[in-house]
């Protein structure tokens, strides 16, 4: 549980773990939206992530585009690979994604989660 | 986080409607019209199915997923619903009571108790839909949400030649607070998944505010989600139910015109986007889309020239069908939810739920208002004047009324604590092997909550009791010449200020000598006591006592009838027993109705005040008798008395024309002889300390507008003292005959 900063030259990384939910947007609101320069947001950690997560993700892509910054995000995990399936936003973010967005079915996305933990 | 505070409706709301499942589930049997309760039953399944997916519950869902299956099947009219159905399903809803009450603890996962002892329920439920349909894997529990999609089928309710080929459109934006009110919308889609399956969401960020202003808890983003499904409108509409009233949703269903589309495009902020997001859900394809948007302008020009409001809905709906773009289906199911949410909206209008401390809260600053005013009133009438005077008695009636009102506020009808009663009936008479049948009248006898609560138990050991000990067996109901079913009956209705309540059952009555034998073994009586036949059946409620020859797991035990008894003295109440040999048995419990204010007639003996409940004082009459005797002629009939002056050891001399109030309680009738009558006084009853606790003939105490204290005396009690003191001397009719010779 903790969301780390972990500067780097210039790069901000940050690892987000644990839960990325409503339970703890209000703490992880301002950690995600208060950045500058270059960001990648690490996931590989996040156990879970709801409706309140993704959106703040988005809140941080979208500020990010705003200010001419970019903005990655790295290392789905399974949790963030559905989600993002489901609400269909990986083209949001346009970052690559281990597997393509699931087109239908609930068998492809199933490997595709597989494929996310390889 | 609210979260707490809708789970509690949602449990509360599970408690009603399983309630209402069970009523419907035990008359179903015997209904003219089955269907209607099938389908109330179902409906309960349904919503309660609906709810838990919206809490995540889904160890809640899996459960009564199957159990709506099978009901639905029963609604189809392809299962009857018999004898071992009903059973069934009685106890999947005793289950699904229990996984509730967990959730209500607290324990929102699935309890590994409790599913082990779903599982064969579970079973037993899909030997029922096994001959149609293989048992839904999904039902066996707690998989992730997106693999509970396969259970479609069962919804396939409204024939529809065009299944599959089409996809209903939502385009759900839902409240800000969705979040924060613990309603994910991912457990909505989740339950979707169960209802049918979601071809496509696409999320729509652009109401997303500036970094600055973001609320990480609120919700920005809308979602257009193309679904494909066979429910019907209404069932997809319900599952939004809970969040239905701040957030937008439509639901476009399959074969919606193209204005439709236009009217969603329009509705939004987003225009421009939420055409792409239609065409990129494959509602729409990109031609219609430019059609669409093309008609608009023209469509707009047209609509400002007509003028809204110009047809009635019916009409519309009509209309609609006509053109083919709505399906009849589809129409009936939205003026059935419209008539629905119509009826459901006057029901909330008629009552409201109030947290019962508040109503407490109420009636004690009712007493309070009655006390002080009593206390105004006084100093009104000392000042002498008129005006005064004239003010203080109109807002004493004001007061009266606030009061009447205040305590009708806690009044509630009997019917829901009597219907209780079906299912203990129901469920008893088969663990005994017997066939019994519940009558039940006066559900509409209100009585206060506080005793209602209280005697809930009692009357279940008495009814209990009563199947048990009282309905014989078929075979020696067969002997006597009875019907094979037994009936037993509850009454409830007003009598005098009290509420009786009467358990009568058709069974093989008392045995007196029996009675008496076991008190004598007891050494409860002494042998060779003339009792009279109440005395005798008032044994069996004494501590210890039963004459049940075996001991059944129901009663037998001596255990209960004395705590009956005992519950029903704590509330003021009495208990009688009559019985007919071989025919019948009745238990009577009086109840006063109310324990908090009540109507009352003060009375002086010396300087001491006392208050008598009015409702138990039949008449005053002046008071003639001879020194030394305990009763008077009232009107040619025998009227034994009591001395309060006696009873309390009030000190100084009779008065000269000293009065008495004649009190009635049941069919036993006393008076109280007293020095004068105050008159009538609101009396709000204070509890006396418990070191008072065993003062016979003293009920509890109350303030009078002086500030002194008057105690409130125990009616039935005094009754009671007054017959058993004459009782000891010769018999009452002897000394009148005596007297009148003399």
């Amino acid at each position: 549980m903790g969301a780390k900063k972990k500067p780097k030259t210039d790069l901000t990384v940050l690892r987000i773990e644990g839960e990325m939910t409503i339970f703890r947007a209000a703490e992880l609101g301002p950690v995600l939206l208060d950045t500058s320069g270059p960001v990648e947001i690490d996931l590989s950690a996040v156990s879970d992530i709801d409706t309140a997560g993704l959106q703040l993700l988005m809140m941080a892509k979208k500020t990010a585009l705003a200010q001419d910054r970019s903005l990655h995000l790295v290392g789905h995990s399974p949790a963030v690979t559905d989600l993002f399936e489901r609400f269909n936003v990986t083209a949001y973010f346009g970052d690559p994604l281990v597997i393509a967005p699931r087109a239908d079915g609930p068998s492809k996305r199933r490997s595709a989660a597989a494929n996310a933990e390889h | 986080m609210e979260l707490d505070a809708s789970l509690a409706i949602f449990v509360t709301e599970c408690r009603d409607l399983l309630a209402d499942m069970e009523s419907a589930l035990l008359s179903v049997e015997q209904s003219d019209a089955p269907d209607e309760l099938v389908n109330a039953i179902f409906r309960a399944a349904h919503t309660i199915k609906g709810s838990s997916g919206l809490f995540g519950l889904d160890h809640v869902v899996a459960f009564t997923h199957v159990v709506e299956s099978v009901l639905d099947r029963v609604r189809c009219g392809e299962l009857p619903i018999a004898d071992g159905l009903v059973v069934l399903l009685l106890s999947c809803r005793d289950h699904l009571e229990a996984l509730i009450d967990k959730v209500a603890g607290g324990r929102v996962e699935p309890d590994p108790a409790l599913s082990t002892e779903g599982e064969p329920l579970l079973v037993a439920l899909r030997a029922y839909l096994a001959p149609a349909q293989p048992a839904a894997s999904s039902a066996t529990g707690v998989q992730p949400l997106p693999a509970t999609a396969p259970d479609a089928g069962t919804f396939e309710r409204i024939p529809d030649d065009a299944v599959g080929s089409d996809h209903w459109h939502l385009s759900l934006r839902f409240s800000p607070d969705v979040l924060r009110n613990g309603m994910d919308p991912l457990s909505f889609f989740g339950f979707m998944d169960t209802l049918g399956h979601i071809v496509h969401i696409a999320t729509l960020a652009d109401a997303l505010p500036d970094a600055q202003s973001m609320d990480p808890e609120t919700c920005y983003l809308g979602f257009e989600v193309s679904y494909r499904s066979d429910a019907s409108k209404d069932d997809i509409e319900s599952i939004f139910e809970f969040v239905r009233d701040d957030s937008q949703i439509t639901i476009l269903p399959p074969h919606s015109r193209i204005d439709e589309y236009i009217r969603l495009i329009e509705q939004q902020a987003e225009p421009a986007r939420l055409g792409e997001m239609l065409v990129r859900c494959g509602t729409l394809t990109q031609r219609e889309l430019d059609r669409a948007l093309a008609t608009q302008e023209a469509q707009a020009v047209h609509g400002a020239q007509v003028g809204p409001g110009a047809e009635t809905t019916a009409a519309i709906g009509t209309i609609l069908v006509e053109q083919g773009s709505v399906t009849p289906q589809v129409v009936d199911a939205a003026l059935q939810r419209q008539k629905q949410t119509r009826d459901a909206a006057a029901h909330e209008n008629r009552s409201i739920r109030v947290d019962a401390d508040k109503l407490d809260q109420l009636i004690n600053l009712v007493g309070e208002l009655i006390i002080a005013g009593a206390s105004v009133n006084l100093i009104a009438h000392r000042t002498r004047i008129t005006e005064l005077q004239e003010s203080t008695s109109k807002l004493s009636t004001l007061v009266e009324e606030v009061r009447d009102s205040a305590l009708q506020l806690r009044m509630v009808k009997i019917g829901a604590t009597f219907s209780r009663f079906q299912r203990v009936v129901h469920d008893v008479s088969r663990d005994l092997g017997k066939d019994i049948g519940l009558v039940i009248d006066g559900e509409d006898t209100e009585l206060d909550k506080t005793v209602i609560e209280k005697i809930s138990d009692p009357l279940m050991h008495l009814v209990r009791n009563a199947m048990d000990h009282g309905i014989e067996s078929a075979e020696l109901r067969a002997d006597r010449g009875k019907p094979a079913q037994g009936t037993l009956r509850l009454n409830a209705f007003h009598d005098s200020g009290s509420i009786v309540i009467t358990v009568e059952d058709d069974g093989g009555g008392l045995d007196r000598e029996r009675i008496l034998a076991k008190a004598v073994e007891r050494g409860l009586v002494e042998s060779g006591h003339a009792l009279s036949d109440a005395e005798v059946y008032a044994l069996i409620f004494e501590p210890g006592f039963s004459t049940a020859e075996k001991v059944t797991n129901l009663s037998g035990r001596g255990v209960g009838l004395d705590v009956v008894k005992r519950n029903i003295t704590e509330l003021r109440g009495t208990v009688e027993l009559s019985s007919v040999a071989g025919q019948s048995t009745t238990v009577t419990v009086r109840l006063p109705l109310t324990l908090a204010i009540i109507d009352g007639f003060l009375v002086g003996v010396g300087k001491s005040v006392f208050a008598l409940p009015l409702d138990m004082i039949e008449e005053c009459v002046a008071f003639s008798s001879e020194r030394g005797h305990n009763y008077t002629n009232l009107r040619g009939q025998v009227l034994p008395f009591i001395r309060l002056r006696e009873l309390f050891r009030v000190r100084g001399q009779p008065t000269r024309g000293e009065n008495i109030v004649v009190l009635k309680h049941g069919e036993q009738r006393a008076g109280v002889v007293v020095d004068t009558l105050l008159g009538e006084f609101q009396t709000v009853i204070k509890p006396l300390g418990p070191m008072f606790g065993h003062v016979r003939c003293v009920s509890g105490s109350t303030i009078l507008g002086s500030g002194e204290v008057a105690l409130i005396l125990d009616a039935p009690a005094l009754i009671q003292r007054g017959i058993q003191g004459n009782r000891n001397g010769p018999s009452s009719e002897q000394r009148l005959l005596e007297e009148h010779v003399a």
